[in-house]
């Protein structure tokens, strides 16, 4: 899923300022999961701007909606009916979401209010973790399932790195080194020699290296 | 041609000196300590933005060192450029008459005093040497364009026998081997045992009649730096001992005891089956190099 953290609240109220009816608008998906912006935080988040307008005597109208999704046509679709009320809407999608929306409603301002942050995995409670970086040729097979683009600080398609230590990144010893982890776990089913090649250089071009990315499936379209 | 190359083909023990260029632009910096190093080391070795702070560039202190008519090695790390600009820079180095490269892939930006930019990381550090030896050896770049002359480099990389896991270190130099290292330079040893059990391994392979392999020593300044060093680098090794018998002396002996370590410990390298050179890196005191090498008895450097 799409991890996003909530931006500081001074800094939402100083892009907010200048509207006085505002949607503050959430997404039910993986904004939801990791706590950011689904309906719970959509709610929390516009009683917190009230709370703040109203200590400082400042007229506005502030409401709350959550999509199912933010970054589909077919949900945003239902903001048609609703949207002339408001001069902005506050956005709890990820940055994905945010542009759906603004593509959806060219004439009105659509505000980010979360900081989006990475392709996660909920670890445990309270704890997500980076573990994909989306780079459009997934190499998870050759490292055991354990991805060194998003998981290794430099990285490394053949690595370890000279500062690996005792499991640890260089970097930051809170940090499993990603590269004795493909290790273990190579080794783990006997497919360690799977390291003895020499990973190739990688294509970016099917990252970001070649502009923005789309994918075009006409099966699916009609 | 590189004189370490030659030194190397040679059978001699050769012996190499880092040299940090400065944090601003004036020439007299490297110039001096390259003549610090002169008659003392067959190449002096430059950094390239080590522990990622901003320094002179290691092509620039480089080529001051070879129109001064020392062999430098250019460092190079994968951090900082992608992969037009490292092939580009390689062929400007040989252009000018640099001999030598070092292929690394640096320390992490995080560590150095531009922790806002973002890490390259295009090609790790053993692409890079691939890539280097398919310019020189056939003459083409990445992707298979054909040079128009191909760069005259002798190939170097890295390699820390005392990072983990053990066993693997010495798969990762062979992969380094197998990409196009001609020599290897390794981490600073202070674990010679350690050290000792990486090579034994790495014999069993045959790695070291493929490769040339210098061995790593600084000498300490001060227990400080020792204590600093094993707990505050990833991947440096410094058993008690050592650490011991640099607080055994008065503070005025500690230079002249981290000198005496280091000169034991090139005599142990000497003697060491597969070990072909040493790689001194004497941090910010480049004045130490010339009594090392001299009171380990590898003086004076054979000319060519
Ligand atoms: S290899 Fe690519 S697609 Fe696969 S997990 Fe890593 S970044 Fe994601
Ligand atoms: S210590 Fe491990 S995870 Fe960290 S940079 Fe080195 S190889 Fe990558």
């Amino acid at each position: 899923m799409i991890t996003a953290e909530q931006k500081p609240i001074d800094e939402i109220r100083g892009m907010i300022a200048p509207y006085k009816r505002i949607l503050v608008l959430g997404c039910a998906s993986c904004v939801a999961e990791c706590a950011a912006g689904g309906e719970k935080e959509t709610a929390m988040l516009g009683s917190a701007l009230r709370m703040a307008a109203r200590m400082e005597k400042q007229e506005v109208e502030i409401e709350e909606k959550t999509l199912d999704r933010q970054c589909v046509n077919e949900f945003i679709v239902l903001l048609d009916d609703i949207i002339d009320k408001y001069d902005a809407i506050l956005s709890l999608g990820c940055g994905a979401g945010v542009q759906a929306v603004a593509d959806m409603f060219p004439e009105t301002p659509v505000i980010p209010a979360l900081n989006t942050e990475f392709l996660g995995e909920t670890k445990s409670q309270g704890l997500w973790v980076e573990n994909c970086l989306g780079c459009g040729d997934c190499m998870l097979y050759y490292f055991g399932g354990v991805c060194p683009l998003a998981r290794c600080s430099k990285q490394l398609f053949n690595g370890p790195c000279g500062g690996s230590v005792n499991g640890k990144c260089e970097i930051n010893p809170d940090l499993d080194c990603a590269w004795q982890l493909i290790i273990d776990r190579l080794s783990a089913f006997g497919a360690l020699d799977r390291l003895e090649e020499i990973y190739p250089p990688k294509d970016w071009s099917k990252k970001q290296g070649g502009g923005p990315r789309k994918i075009v499936r006409e099966d699916q379209q009609r | 041609m590189s004189h370490l190359k030659q030194i190397l083909e040679r059978g001699e023990f050769a012996v190499t000196a880092e040299c940090g260029p400065p944090k601003g632009a004036d020439p007299e910096v490297v110039l001096k300590k390259g003549e610090l190093l002169r008659d003392k080391v067959d190449a002096v070795n430059v950094t390239d933005n080590q522990t990622a702070i901003v320094r002179m560039s290691s092509l620039a202190a480089c080529s001051l060192l070879e129109r001064a008519g020392l062999d430098p090695v250019l460092q190079m790390v994968v951090r900082d450029r992608n992969r037009i600009a490292l092939q580009s820079d390689i062929l400007g180095a040989s252009a000018i008459g640099i001999r030598n490269l070092l292929c690394l892939s640096g320390d992490h930006q995080s560590f150095g005093n531009q922790p806002q930019t973002v890490g390259v990381f295009d090609l790790d550090s053993i692409q890079f040497l691939q890539a280097v030896r398919m310019m020189r050896d056939e003459g083409t770049i990445i992707g298979g364009d054909e040079l128009s002359a191909p760069p005259d480099l002798f190939i170097g990389a890295a390699a820390n026998p005392f990072a983990d896991p053990l066993e693997f270190r010495v798969t990762r130099l062979a992969k380094k081997i197998k990409a196009g290292a001609d020599f290897i330079q390794t981490q600073c040893i202070y674990n010679l045992d350690r050290f000792e059990s990486w090579i034994s391994m790495a014999m069993e392979r045959g790695l070291p009649e493929k490769v040339y392999i210098l061995s790593g020593v600084t000498p300490l300044k001060s227990p400080g730096m020792a204590r600093y060093m094993k707990t505050r680098v990833s991947g440096m090794d410094i058993p008690d001992e050592i650490i011991e018998r640099m607080e055994g002396v008065p503070k005025d002996k500690q230079r002249e005891e981290g000198i005496r370590i280091c000169v034991e410990t090139i005599l142990r390298l000497k003697e060491m089956p597969g070990v072909k050179g040493v790689h001194i890196m004497a941090i910010e005191w480049e004045d130490a190099v010339g009594e090392i090498v001299e009171r380990a008895g590898l003086l004076p450097r054979p000319g060519i």
